[in-house]
């Protein structure tokens, strides 16, 4: 039962590059920042690559963005996808206009399956996939884990989190919750987002990485898909965090006291 | 006939050496800025893999866990980082020297690790690659590339390492012709304790030095035990053992009494990626170095605050990158040259056009081989001490990158080996018209007896561009005066030529960094930090080169007015400032406490 799967590949701000916010609050500065695939988004990948390797089909990776994300549409090409799909925005998006875009894209591909990062680890909405799933009406599961450890064998052999059944037309997708593991059944087409412990992604080979270049990426303006690409949620104003203080060392527990109920005022 | 380099419209390209002839910044050089989207995306591969794969398992690689190293081996083969110098139709990748550099480059955030790959993907395949017979290469390129065949590169012996040619080991045909039959032993052979494979060099009755290969198992052929380092500890490196060991007659490599080119080549090679190698080592040192300090308090603050350990910064990370601009621009230089063959890809044509671009820049290797190696020493060290009595103990991963660093100084040919190279291989070079040492004396001869020496010109980088100049002018004074000295029986004059290989080396580096910061200028202004650490480096280094231009001198001409005037002389080609060095330190350090 060969599947074919759209996967998403959203271009983020590395975490490991110093993320400092514009003095007037507008945004980040965006100097000497670095770039990567969104971690989550490259577990759906790598999902996908296993369920693909397994079933046989197509992988489809989609992003929306600049230029640049065409860089991450490779870079999920060198893991293995296909073909990419590049809808060409600038400016701002909130997660119901990123849904609104993935499915007209879902609409064109018709794909049985669509694997999504549960979050981007920039806004770290975790909305995308569940808008998606109810425009499209179709069934969601969100959270995608599985029940192995990252070491265990079945991880080693890169076997699939996700189940096909037999006749292809349901899978079974296991989710973590609050004490315990859930199992849900979903008939195709239907929407996952992964969680971090579904999968350990494979590294973008060298010759992956060469043979992405020839892989075929159609650029799609997105305004010729026929969206509403005004965002409903506004980013006012960003600000950093406080800077935490320096501690202090304490004498005893009544001084401790002191500082917790009369500084802090916590007790 | 047109030259393939007019025929494409290019500049001719400067020949090995040419860094003392052409002006500073008159030619372009490659940088960082210049890697395609494929080499920038190999790098993010390649350090991914070294920080998951091999970081994350640094303990278990330091206690010697073989089995380890060998399937890490093999991963790095599955991701393609153990073929980027071999030919496609092997399972290679067929990428030019850049891009070959920069995976070295992130092998190098671990010495064990960086040593057992550069045996396996460098001086363990490539003599293959070169020298090797369709037959050869058939058997046992694929199986290099993928990891599943381990090899090794075993040239020195017990009473030979630097005179590698003075090799013991010999080899007698068989009376049926059917096999070699080996004779001696080899001494420090990497990866000797786990490998399949072993390029063996011996001696054809005594005489003809060449090239073997020698599979594991062959009768008569024994691996002795690990040898117990100072550091490095986790990769392999033993004696190999020959008794009346046979190996087929096809498994001679290369031409018979030709072993000299396969291990000299070899080796040029081997030196340009250990220089690299080690200046990314200077920039992982840094980082822990830095990392460490911002989080330790001494008085009341963080010990990043202190004048002297930002001096120690600044001087690193100004070091690292006159070194990277060493690294790019001598790895461009093969790749342009390269690509001026019209050879076809994987053909013997073409490998030899291959071996004679690497060939014409082995003065720049073995500078990188040299300068690369004592940064290192130099940062290792300092990033040591920052981290005070911490980084005496093996918690901190300072202290194996110290231990680690040093045999860097020691193989792919000894400093001392690499320094007689540099001024040895002008020399003869200039003997055969290859490089024109006569004329550059001449007109540096002039250019002092008429007092017109490089000047203070307008734009960025002013003084250094000068002191870049000047660093050339003493070089090619000293060199010249030896010469007219000593003839031929320089050769004998090895405090003489070991100076000179010092302001050779401190003339490439400044070259290197001056050139690559004006490149990189932008609307006319080069970036506050390039330009912050160019003139520091600069000064350092002028410094340095005046100071051996004198001992050159001194060890040169023993009359004393003769040496006074040579030395009045040596005066006038030196700039002495003025720089604000500490305003200068303060604008790399903000950064460099910023980024990390
Ligand atoms: C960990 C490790 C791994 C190694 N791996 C390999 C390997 O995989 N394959 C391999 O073939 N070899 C390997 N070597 C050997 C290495 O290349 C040699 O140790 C090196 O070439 C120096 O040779 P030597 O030890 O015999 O020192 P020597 O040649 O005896 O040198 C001793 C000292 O004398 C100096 N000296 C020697 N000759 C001259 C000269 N003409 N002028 C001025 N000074 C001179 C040297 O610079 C040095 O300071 C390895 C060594 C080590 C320590």
């Amino acid at each position: 039962m060969a599947l074919k799967i759209l996967v998403t590949a959203k271009r983020v701000e590395d975490p490991e590059s110093k993320i400092r916010v514009k003095p007037d609050g507008s945004g980040i500065v965006t100097e000497g920042v670095n770039y990567k695939l969104n971690p989550f988004d490259e577990i759906a990948i790598e999902e996908a690559l296993r369920l693909k390797e397994k079933h046989g089909g197509e992988i489809v990776v989609a992003s929306i963005g600049g230029d640049r994300s065409m860089t991450e549409i490779r870079a999920a090409l060198a893991m293995g996808a296909d073909r990419g799909l590049l809808v060409k925005h600038e400016g701002p998006m909130d997660p119901a206009v990123v849904s609104a875009i993935l499915a007209k894209l879902v609409e064109r591909e018709k794909p049985d399956l669509i694997v999504l990062g549960k979050q981007a680890i920039d806004g770290d909405q975790n909305q995308t996939g569940q808008y998606l799933a109810e425009l499209l009406g179709l069934g969601q599961a969100t959270f995608a884990s599985k029940v192995e450890s990252l070491e265990s064998e079945a991880e080693q052999k890169r076997q699939p989190g996700l189940l096909l059944s037999a006749d292809g037309k349901k899978l079974t997708v296991l989710r973590e919750v609050d004490g315990g593991v859930e199992s849900l059944e979903l008939s195709l087409p239907a929407v996952v987002t992964t969680d971090l412990r579904l999968n350990k992604p494979r590294f973008a080979s060298l010759p992956g990485i060469m043979k992405a270049k020839k892989k075929e990426v159609k650029e799609i303006p997105a305004k010729d898909l026929g969206v509403d690409l005004a965002p409903r949620v506004l980013v006012k104003k960003l600000s950093e965090p406080p800077r935490r203080k320096g501690g202090v060392k304490v004498a005893d527990v009544d001084e401790l006291w002191g500082k917790l109920h009369g500084e802090a005022k916590v007790l | 006939m047109a030259s393939p380099a007019e025929k494409m419209n290019l500049p001719p390209l400067p020949p090995g050496g040419g860094f003392l002839i052409a002006p500073v910044g008159s030619e372009r050089i490659r940088t960082a800025d210049d890697f395609t989207d494929d080499q920038r995306a190999f790098l993010k591969t390649a350090e991914k893999f070294a920080v998951e794969r091999v970081l994350a398992n640094a303990e278990r690689i330091e206690h010697k866990d073989f089995p380890l190293l060998r399937r890490l081996l093999r991963e790095a083969g599955e991701l393609g980082l153990l073929g980027l110098d071999v030919p496609e139709a092997y399972g290679g990748l067929a990428q030019d020297e850049t891009s070959s550099m920069l995976v070295t480059e992130a092998m190098a955030k671990n010495g064990s690790w960086s040593v057992t790959f550069g045996a396996q993907a460098g001086i363990g395949t490539l003599p293959i690659v070169y020298f090797g017979s369709e037959a050869q290469k058939q058997r046992y390129l694929p199986r290099l590339v993928s990891g599943e065949l381990v090899s090794a590169y075993a040239l020195s012996e017990a009473s030979s390492g630097s005179d590698a040619l003075g090799a013991r080991t010999k080899a007698v045909l068989s009376p049926d012709g059917k096999q070699w039959v080996l004779n001696g032993s080899k001494q420090w052979i990497t990866n000797a304790g786990f490998a399949d494979l072993f390029i063996v060099f011996a001696k054809i009755d005594g005489e003809g030095f060449s090239a073997f290969i020698v599979e594991k198992g062959a009768p008569g052929f024994t691996v002795g035990p690990e040898e117990h380092k100072m550091g490095i500890r986790g990769s392999s490196t033993c004696a190999l053992v020959f008794e009346d060991a046979t190996i087929p007659f096809e498994n001679l490599l290369g031409e018979p009494g030709k072993g000299h080119r396969v291990a000299f080549n070899i080796l040029n090679i081997g030196r340009l990626k250990l220089g690299v190698a080690c200046v990314a080592g200077c920039r992982n040192a840094i980082q822990l170095a830095v990392q460490y300090g911002k989080d330790r308090k001494a008085f009341g603050q963080a010990i990043t605050a202190f004048g002297l350990i930002r001096e120690k910064l600044a001087h690193m990370v100004a070091l690292v990158y006159a070194g990277e601009a060493m690294s790019y621009r001598t790895t461009g230089l093969i790749d342009d040259r390269i690509a001026l063959s019209s050879a076809k890809r994987g053909s013997l044509e073409h490998d030899k056009d291959v071996i004679a671009a690497i060939e014409e820049y082995n003065i720049e290797a073995s500078i990188l081989k040299v300068w690369g190696s004592e940064a290192l020493s130099q940062v290792a060290d300092e990033a040591l001490q920052i981290h005070g009595g911490y980084g005496f103990v093996e918690e901190y991963a300072i202290e194996r990158v110290y231990r680690d660093n040093r045999v860097n100084r020691i193989f792919e040919g000894t400093n001392e080996i690499n320094r007689m190279l540099i001024p040895g291989t002008m020399l003869k070079r200039a003997a055969k018209g290859q490089f024109p040492l006569l004329e550059l004396a001449r007109s540096v001869g002039q250019a002092i007896a008429r007092g017109e020496l490089p000047r203070i010109g307008p734009g960025p980088l002013a003084r250094e561009k000068r002191m870049a100049e000047l660093n050339k002018y003493l070089m090619v004074h000293a060199l010249q005066t030896a010469v007219d000295t000593f003839g031929p029986a320089l050769s004998d004059r090895q405090e003489v030529l070991g100076a000179l290989a010092d302001i050779a080396i401190e003339a490439y580096a400044v070259d290197s960094a001056v050139a690559r910061a004006l490149q990189s200028a932008r609307a006319g202004a080069v970036d506050p930090v390039a330009e912050a650490c160019v003139k520091l480096y600069a000064l350092e280094s002028h410094e340095r080169a005046y100071a051996r231009a004198k001992k050159a001198i001194r060890a040169t001409v023993v009359d004393p007015s003769a040496c006074r005037g040579h030395l009045s002389t040596l005066r006038e080609l030196f700039d002495e400032g003025p720089a604000d060095v500490t305003a200068l330190r303060e604008i790399i350090v903000a950064r460099t406490l910023e980024s990390v």
